[in-house]
């Protein structure tokens, strides 16, 4: 499903990533942990195609796809999709609109017919009911005057309109208390797990595996995929650091 | 008794298109007055006419904690200005929501004069513009914060967006105090579009040109989101939009 192989980039001319080599295969959760500036972050941006992120070296393919060649409104239209660690504010829309014409963009992309107004907003109030978020949040503007948790579950709604086949999550378990914690998990569970689909969860903890088990946990280091093992290589992290566990 | 025809000289018309003006300025000269009386409520959405030259001179007198709050469209084809002069007594509170969106040739503009005349009176005067062609935008707001006006609490936020680099935007915030125990911020910002803004609406699927679209929309429809009755002011402010993006 995703397959990065070798990846270097480099942000403003400095390298981050020196040569990471992955692979997510349909059907399966897989949690990057890490230490601060190991460049988790700068991952989830090269593989979403976020400008200034630039690879250098190596290649990501999704689903047979050079991913790198993609835009990344085109990247979203394949299926893969971003949970940002710090989710954007856009004052003036609303997250209807602001969902309803990005799936749209999607669904035109792939050839498909788009949801009529009314089949948009009952899929989104379903999605919202879902995650415990209160429909009527989204009538306000993206993401503006809600509280860190309120962003981060807002993200996983998103996830629920948009249904991808590939969900790269960036610390979406920070900032959560734990009934959003919860809730955030059982939203991945529900959303993404399935025989078809795949996650790539970028956290620092261990918690949030404790709600969504990983199939298989790798520690990235210095820009590179230091070890990799089961669901118990995160309870050793979180027991020894990542100093020892990653010696 | 008509008003004397203003020249570039005076400061509040010094980017006024008067070539323009000249032909019309008798049937706009004279100001019109609004005033909201104590503890009165006063909300206007001023749309646009389809004119190609407007101007709209208006005196606004809050008496002692009135509100009035002004919605203002302005996208004329050549000339539109929105002179606002204001006066506030004892707390009162003036809130002003303007856009300029300008296309081709044209010069569009707010021009405010805000008097603080009495103690604990607040104004906030937010101004967005989205220029394209060779328009111009601007924004003259001068603040007044009389001697006696203590813990008056004003505000200026401009922001002007360029879309292409024939286009203007002028901007100038003034204050004049004469009250120790005051608060007035303005901010003004001429840029471009959000970088990260545009990064977060195309990972959701939106190709870059709807995105820069979207944002543009959000830039100004924020104006509105207080309205009591937006609807016919956001369908203008988008069609406006829509002929420039």
């Amino acid at each position: 499903m995703l397959d990065i192989s070798n990846l270097h980039a480099t942000v403003a001319g400095k390298p981050i990533l020196n040569g990471v080599t992955l692979h997510v295969p349909a059907g399966e959760v897989h949690a990057i942990m890490g230490p601060n500036g190991s460049g988790k972050s700068t991952l989830a941006y090269v593989l979403s195609g976020r400008p200034g992120y630039e690879v250098t070296e190596g290649s990501a393919n999704f689903d047979g796809q050079d991913l790198i060649a993609l835009e990344p409104h085109e990247r979203a239209a394949a299926g893969l999709f971003l949970g940002f660690q710090y989710p954007v504010e856009i004052p003036g829309i609303s997250y209807l609109q602001f969902l309803r014409e990005s799936r749209n963009s999607q669904r035109r992309s792939r050839g498909e017919p788009e949801l009529s107004g009314g089949e948009f907003i009952k899929l989104a109030r379903e999605q919202a009911a879902l995650l415990g978020m209160d429909a009527e949040m989204l009538k306000r503007p993206v993401n503006v005057g809600f509280s860190g948790g309120e962003k981060k579950r807002a993200e996983m709604v998103q996830m629920g309109i948009m249904n991808p086949k590939f969900a790269l999550l960036d610390e979406t378990d920070s900032g959560l208390d734990i009934d959003a914690l919860k809730a955030v998990g059982a939203g991945i569970n529900r959303i993404m797990r399935a025989p078809d689909k795949g996650v790539l969860l970028i956290t620092h903890y261990q918690r949030l595996l404790d709600y969504v088990e990983p199939d298989k946990v790798h520690v990235l280091r210095g820009g590179q995929i230091v070890r990799s093992g089961g669901p118990e290589l995160a309870l050793e992290l979180e027991r020894e650091g990542y100093a020892e566990a990653a010696a | 008794m008509t008003a004397p025809f203003p020249t570039h000289k005076q400061e509040d018309w010094r980017y006024a298109d008067l070539g323009a003006l000249k032909p019309v300025w008798e049937q706009f000269a004279e100001p019109i007055t609004l005033t909201a009386g104590a503890g009165e409520s006063l909300e206007e959405v001023w749309l646009p006419t389809a004119d190609d030259v407007r101007l709209k001179r208006v005196r606004l007198a809050l008496g002692p904690g009135a509100k009035a709050r002004i919605f203002a469209l302005n996208n004329a084809a050549v000339y539109g200005r929105v002179e606002l002069d204001v006066s506030l007594a004892e707390g009162a509170d003036f809130e002003l929501f303007g856009a300029n969106i300008g296309t081709g040739v044209s010069t569009n503009e707010f021009v405010t004069n805000v008097k603080h005349v009495g103690p604990n009176g607040r104004s906030r005067q937010t101004i967005r513009s989205v220029l394209g062609g060779k328009a111009v935008g601007s924004y003259l707001g001068k603040v007044e914060v009389a001697r006696g006006a203590q813990q008056t609490d004003g505000e200026q936020s401009v922001k002007a967006m360029l879309l292409d680099r024939g286009a203007t935007a002028n901007c100038k915030p003034e204050l004049e105090i004469y009250a120790d125990d005051v608060k007035c911020a303005h901010g003004a910002t001429v840029g471009e579009l959000d970088p990260m803004q545009l990064f977060y609406a195309e990972t959701r699927g939106l190709d870059p040109a709807s995105a820069r679209a979207l944002l543009l929309e959000g830039f100004v429809m924020g104006l509105w989101d207080s309205a009591g009755d937006s609807d016919a002011i956001c369908t203008a402010a988008r069609d406006a939009l829509r002929r420039i993006v």
